[in-house]
């Protein structure tokens, strides 16, 4: 194994028991997370609230440290600062799934550990929904794209 | 993962593998961390799964991707669309969790 799939393999399985250990690995408490107008559990926010604050102190600590990773030539960050269609679009199906499963991407991936069929049912069925929006929705939303990459080099 | 090539791909494979090795330990030491007493059913959950799956390619990202790292490093496309997930679960769960309970 080396050092890049061995630390990846461990950032997995860490992530894994943070998510088991807080509770996002259980369905009933992400509904009840969802459910504002039932018996409503907001222990889960404090979950997201804990995650995006220890992000937020590791990644500006790295970054001031480390001018490059130690496993890459440089950090990967995300480019796109437009909020579009896509986004929006994107965002309200996922959060209609996450509501009507109880499940996200990286919990149902970790409950894959359980063995329960469901949980692979969920998961399989997730993989090829990742398929068809890469190969067939994704084409609906090029023609922006294109549009952009035409202004984009009409300024050059 | 799946439309990546080379060495992207693989270190993406092993942070599934570990994600899934983690499962794995969680279950040995208590099989608790994965009670789902949602009452979803199967024919539920596989469209769940569906929507989850084009949801996330189709907008970039998660709780993870965009709640978790992307509101960590103070991103406003990623504080949208954790607002608009959120939002959207809880409609859903309003409308359906009555038939549930």
């Amino acid at each position: 194994m080396d050092k890049t799939t061995f630390v990846t393999f461990f950032s997995g399985v860490l992530f894994s028991i943070g998510l088991g250990i807080s509770g996002m690995t259980q369905p009933q408490k992400v509904i009840g997370f969802l459910d504002v107008f039932g018996a409503w559990d907001i222990s889960l926010a404090f979950v997201m609230v804990g995650g995006i604050i220890s992000y937020l102190i590791f990644q500006l600590t790295i970054q001031k440290r480390f001018s490059t990773p130690l496993l890459a030539k440089q950090f990967y960050l995300p480019t796109q600062n437009e909020i579009d269609k896509r986004l929006i679009f994107g965002a309200v199906l996922f959060g209609i799934g996450w509501g009507l499963g109880g499940f996200c991407p990286g919990p149902a991936i970790t409950s894959l550990g359980s063995g329960s069929l469901s949980t692979m049912a969920f998961v399989v069925s997730m993989g090829f929904g990742m398929l068809i929006a890469d190969k067939v929705i994704s084409q609906i939303f090029i023609p922006s794209v294109i549009k952009a990459d035409s202004v984009d080099s009409a300024q050059k | 993962m799946f439309f990546k090539q080379g060495e992207e791909r693989k270190w993406r494979t092993s942070f599934v593998a570990g994600l899934i090795a983690g499962g794995i330990g969680l279950q040995y030491l208590n099989p608790e961390f994965f009670t789902n007493t949602s009452g979803r059913s199967l024919l539920v959950l596989v469209l769940a799964g569906l929507l989850v799956g084009i949801g996330t390619q189709i907008g970039s990202g998660c709780t993870s991707g965009h709640g978790v790292c992307g509101i960590g490093r103070l991103s406003p496309r990623s504080l949208v669309a954790t607002i608009v997930f959120v939002f959207a679960g809880m409609v859903l769960v309003a409308i359906i969790q009555p038939f549930y309970n």
